[in-house]
C-alpha cells in the first residue's frame, strides 16, 4: 500500500505543480496529443512546455527503478492486434471525451466538474466490464 | 524557460509517481479493474492519494490570480454533457481493460524497451487524430 500512496501522492503534486506554476491542467492525453500536433515553429515554440513534461515523464522512470527496490514491470500480454485495437480505443475515446485518467481523474474532479466525474466512472466502470468479458471469454 | 522548467518538473513528478504506484504495470491495472475476479485494490489508493493533494491545492488555486510563470489559470471551460463524453469514455474504458494501458502510464513506460509501448502510443495518436478529423467534419 505504501507504493501506491507514495506514487499517487508524486502524481497529485505534479498537477498541482503544473497548475500553480504555469495554469495548466496535467492531462496525459491532451499534453501528448497537442505535443505532436504543431503546424508551424511557432506553434512548436509555444508548446515546448508540453514536450518538457513528456521529457521529464518519460526520463524520470529508469531512475525510479534504478534506485528503488521497484521490479521493472513485465511486457504488457496480448497480439499485436490486440495493442493496436486498445491503442485505437484509447485514442479515439479520449479524443471524444477530452481526458484520461489524468486530466478527468486526478485534475478533473477536485474542479468539481459534472464532465470529468461522468467521464472517470464511466471509463471505470467501461474497463471493470471489458476486464470481466475477457476473463469470461478466456476462461 | 521557467515555463519549460516547470513542466519538466512536474514531468519528473507524474512518471515517477506512475512507475513507483504501479500504474506502469499492466497486470497491476488489469487486476484492479478486475471486480469480478481477484482483485487487486492497490491501485485505487493511487487515485484517492492523488486526490487528496489536488482537491486542497486547486481550491486553493481557484482563489489565486494567475500562476507563477504565467499569465492566466488555463481552467477547462467545456461544461456540455453530451453522447461525445459518454461514448468517448466507454471506448476509453475498453482500450484500457483490454492491455491495461492509459495514455500516463504508456508515456511513462517507454523507457522498458518494449516495442508493442511505441504501437500503443503511434495507435493511440491515429485514434486521437481520426476523431478530432471526423468532429472537424461534422461541427462543419
Amino acid at each position: 500500500m505504501l507504493y501506491p500512496i507514495l506514487g499517487g501522492l508524486l502524481i497529485g503534486l505534479s498537477a498541482t505543480a503544473l497548475m500553480l506554476l504555469i495554469g495548466r491542467i496535467a492531462g496525459a492525453s491532451g499534453i501528448f496529443f497537442h505535443a505532436f500536433s504543431f503546424t508551424t515553429t511557432e506553434k512548436f515554440k509555444e508548446d515546448a512546455w508540453r514536450w518538457a513534461f513528456l521529457l521529464g515523464t518519460i526520463i524520470i522512470v529508469p531512475v525510479v527503478h534504478f534506485f528503488l527496490p521497484i521490479a521493472v514491470p513485465d511486457k504488457p500480454n496480448g497480439s499485436l492486434v490486440l495493442v493496436i485495437t486498445s491503442g485505437l480505443l484509447v485514442g479515439a475515446g479520449v479524443g471524444l471525451s477530452s481526458g484520461c485518467t489524468s486530466g478527468h481523474g486526478i485534475c478533473g474532479l477536485p474542479r468539481f466538474s459534472l464532465r470529468s466525474l461522468i467521464a472517470t466512472v464511466i471509463f471505470m466502470l467501461s474497463g471493470m466490464i471489458t476486464v470481466a468479458l475477457v476473463q469470461a471469454f478466456q476462461s | 524557460m521557467k515555463k519549460r522548467l516547470s513542466a519538466l518538473l512536474s514531468g519528473c513528478l507524474f512518471g515517477a509517481g506512475l512507475s513507483i504506484s504501479g500504474m506502469t504495470d499492466t497486470t497491476k491495472v488489469i487486476g484492479f479493474l478486475n471486480v469480478l475476479g481477484d482483485w487487486d485494490i492497490s491501485l485505487g489508493f493511487v487515485m484517492a492519494a492523488g486526490l487528496m493533494v489536488t482537491f486542497p491545492a486547486f481550491y486553493w488555486a481557484k482563489n489565486q490570480e494567475r500562476p507563477l510563470f504565467a499569465n492566466r489559470f488555463s481552467w477547462p471551460s467545456c461544461k456540455t454533457i453530451d453522447a461525445r463524453l459518454i461514448i468517448g469514455s466507454i471506448l476509453f474504458g475498453m482500450g484500457w481493460g483490454l492491455y491495461g494501458l492509459c495514455p500516463g502510464p504508456a508515456i511513462a513506460s517507454l523507457t522498458y524497451g518494449y516495442i508493442e509501448i511505441v504501437y500503443f502510443l503511434a495507435a493511440m495518436f491515429i485514434g486521437m487524430k481520426l476523431v478530432h478529423k471526423f468532429l472537424a467534419v461534422i461541427d462543419d
